[in-house]
């Protein structure tokens, strides 16, 4: 047998060189007909179920639509909380919570930013994903976040005990949200991964499996969320970013009072937020309001701050760059190569060792027979093109964090207790805490107050 | 500034906040707008799909386990225009150690017993994939382009393909074999001979 299987090893080594069939399709006497392989190829469910994008994007618009008017009209925390777990349902075990807004964000990036080249065309049900809950924040404000978001109402769901974080930790930790944006539509736009969808947390559940790392993670966020509601909402997510930015524009808005009647002041909505976004009345001296005077000083010291502040979070970002393009595959593989190519398995450091643990893409990129100047070359023009990409970043960051700066010396007088729009999730706990409600068949014009 | 906008749609006078708030809405739907109407005007706007180039795929066995799926979408796909119909098929049988030639379970590359043997003529057998057994491992797709004609490759069943927005088996695939198609054009079969 060895033999056999020698001589049939050296007759096929010409056929290896010239790469050709090494075996012909023999000529069947008996009229055997052989079977099309074209013919047995599954059916793509798309096709299956020809009319699922526009499901797809009528449950969404469904959604969103009720959800807008369970919190701004009906004004009930019931009915946010059941759209809440039918979105769970559907969105998420059904649906198993792909493609979502939140993702979609990197497919923008991608089409515009490179995909366009690689022949990438954005589908319309993603394009519908992303622009639809934005266009409802601008009429309604979050109300993607309460009622539609599937991410968020796992969380929501296992609120317990939620504390109250101080606004400065909120506001700081908050901030990974727009680093995490950035960094996600930089390395969606030059087409090196999804980093959103790679690192989502809660995905895993939805489809009942996934990477130990995901799982992991959601689980983390999900244990420490019985304390402090909603983590990845507040301090992670990046589709909140953009909803954040609108929401001061909104032409409805959650208020913790119906809107057509006056705050008494009688603090028991105080602690029912449990996202910090309700702020309380301006107490001055006596109760009169402070606001800073901005007078051509505070201008220029702004204009200053911002544009400094971004000069050098860019010049740094340029800096960046090369590390930052280790996280594209081709760059990644070129430099595992250029090890593997420099120094022998025995010379290796510690770390040299971890990296060769991936050898396996090194065995696989020889086997490929790619020069290895051209991956060189290749993973060289990515890192070029990351140096402007984390450049902007920077810019991105700096912007972010001046305007955050400046935004702590503004203080408007508040009378009343009033909702902080931009962190306000609609989830409309606070509305159950509100005495001021329209008179209850009973003939009280106090809700019953629970907690 | 300081008057909770409460009454904004009817007080006559805006004021600055009512204003921008306006002006950026209006700026903010038709960007939205725009991005939307830039994006779609292109030629195809139809789904995609995740598939493998059967050229690059170097049969590392990552499909079976990277996957979402319990089990994974992969399937091994038997291109029969393309095989020689051996008796003596290095995608079915285990060379190394190999003694006796029988289709004895031990002698059999695949591990799940997804491929099928069937006997046609003379010395001809033909080879077929039983897809709800098929795991995906790549073992018979590396034993047939090893030695044979490449007849067997691995392809992402669009029937099981949940279609992830990012594909975890193409953030591990070590030959960055699996991209996007449009989905009307979801499977990526060699025609003539390998590359």
């Amino acid at each position: 047998m060895r033999r056999f299987l020698f001589l049939v090893f050296v007759l096929l080594m010409p056929a290896m060189v010239w790469a050709e069939e090494r075996f012909p399709l023999p000529d069947f006497t008996g009229g055997h007909v052989i079977p099309d392989e074209t013919k047995l190829l599954p059916v793509p469910r798309a096709e299956m179920w020809g009319y699922r994008g526009w499901v797809d994007i009528a449950a969404l618009a469904v959604a969103l639509s009720l959800s807008a008017w369970l919190v701004l009209k009906k004004r009930s925390r019931r009915g946010v909380f059941l759209l809440m777990i039918a979105s769970l349902i559907y969105f998420g075990f059904w649906r198993k919570g792909c493609v979502c807004p939140i993702g979609s964000i990197q497919n923008v990036a991608y089409a515009i930013g490179g995909g366009g080249h690689c022949g990438y065309v954005l589908s319309w049900v993603v394009a519908a994903y992303f622009v639809l809950p934005l266009a409802f924040t601008l009429f309604f404000g979050r109300v993607f976040c309460s009622g539609v978001c599937p991410l968020g109402a796992i969380q929501d769901a296992v609120i317990w005990k939620p504390i109250q974080l101080p606004r400065w930790v909120d506001e700081g930790v908050g901030l990974f949200a727009y680093a995490y944006l950035g960094v996600a539509v930089l390395l969606a736009a030059k087409g090196s991964r999804f980093a959103i969808c790679q690192f989502d947390p809660f995905v895993g559940f939805f489809r009942m499996s996934g990477p130990v790392h995901m799982i992991f993670l959601g689980s983390v966020i999900l244990a420490m969320g019985m304390f402090v509601g909603r983590i990845y909402c507040r301090f992670i997510c990046p589709y909140s970013v953009l909803m954040r930015l609108l929401t001061p524009f909104a032409w409805w808005r959650v208020t913790i009072t119906p809107p057509e009647k006056a705050c008494v002041n009688c603090r028991l909505c105080e602690q029912s937020c449990p996202f910090g976004a309700i702020r309380l009345p301006t107490q001055g001296e006596g109760g009169r309001a402070r606001i800073e005077r901005r007078d051509r000083v505070w201008w220029l010291v702004s204009v200053l701050l911002v544009v400094a502040l971004s000069l050098l979070l860019a010049w740094l970002g340029y800096g960046l760059g090369p590390q930052m393009a280790r996280l594209d595959p081709t760059v990644r593989l070129a430099s595992v190569v250029q090890l593997a190519e420099s120094v022998s398995p025995e010379k290796r450091t510690e770390q040299q060792q971890q990296i060769a643990l991936m050898d396996e893409y090194v065995k696989v990129f020889r086997e490929s027979g790619q020069p290895v100047a051209e991956l060189y070359a290749q993973a060289a023009a990515i890192q070029k093109r990351f140096a402007s990409g984390t450049a902007w970043f920077g810019v991105w960051m700096g912007l972010v964090i001046s305007l955050k700066l400046l935004g702590t010396t503004i203080r408007r007088k508040r009378v009343d207790y009033t909702v902080a729009s931009a962190s306000c999730l609609s989830c409309a706990r606070c509305y159950k805490l509100c005495v001021v409600e329209e008179p209850l068949p009973g003939g009280t014009a106090i809700r019953e107050v629970r907690t | 500034m300081s008057q909770p906008d409460k009454t904004k749609t009817s007080s006559p006078p805006p004021s600055r906040r009512e204003f921008l708030s306006v002006t950026v809405r209006g700026v903010g739907l038709v960007a939205l707008g725009g991005v939307l109407g830039t994006l779609m005007a292109q030629p195809a706007r139809g789904e995609t799909a995740w598939q493998i180039d059967t050229t690059k795929c170097a049969q590392c066995g990552k499909c079976a386990t990277e996957c979402v799926l319990p089990i994974s979408a992969v399937k091994c796909t038997h291109v029969f225009h393309l095989c020689g119909y051996c008796n003596w098929c290095t995608g079915y049988f285990v060379v190394e150690g190999h003694t006796q030639k029988n289709t004895g379970a031990e002698n059999q590359v695949c591990p799940t017993s997804a491929l099928i043997r069937t006997f046609i003529e003379d010395m001809y057998y033909e080879y077929t994939v039983k897809p709800d057994l098929c795991i995906g491992c790549g073992k018979c797709v590396a034993g047939c382009h090893k030695y044979g004609n490449g007849s067997l490759v691995l392809q992402i069943d669009q029937s099981r393909c949940v279609r992830c927005n990012s594909c975890s088996i193409a953030v591990k695939c070590p030959a960055q074999a699996i991209s996007r198609r449009p989905i009307e054009d979801a499977y990526l079969l060699p025609t003539k001979t390998r590359a």
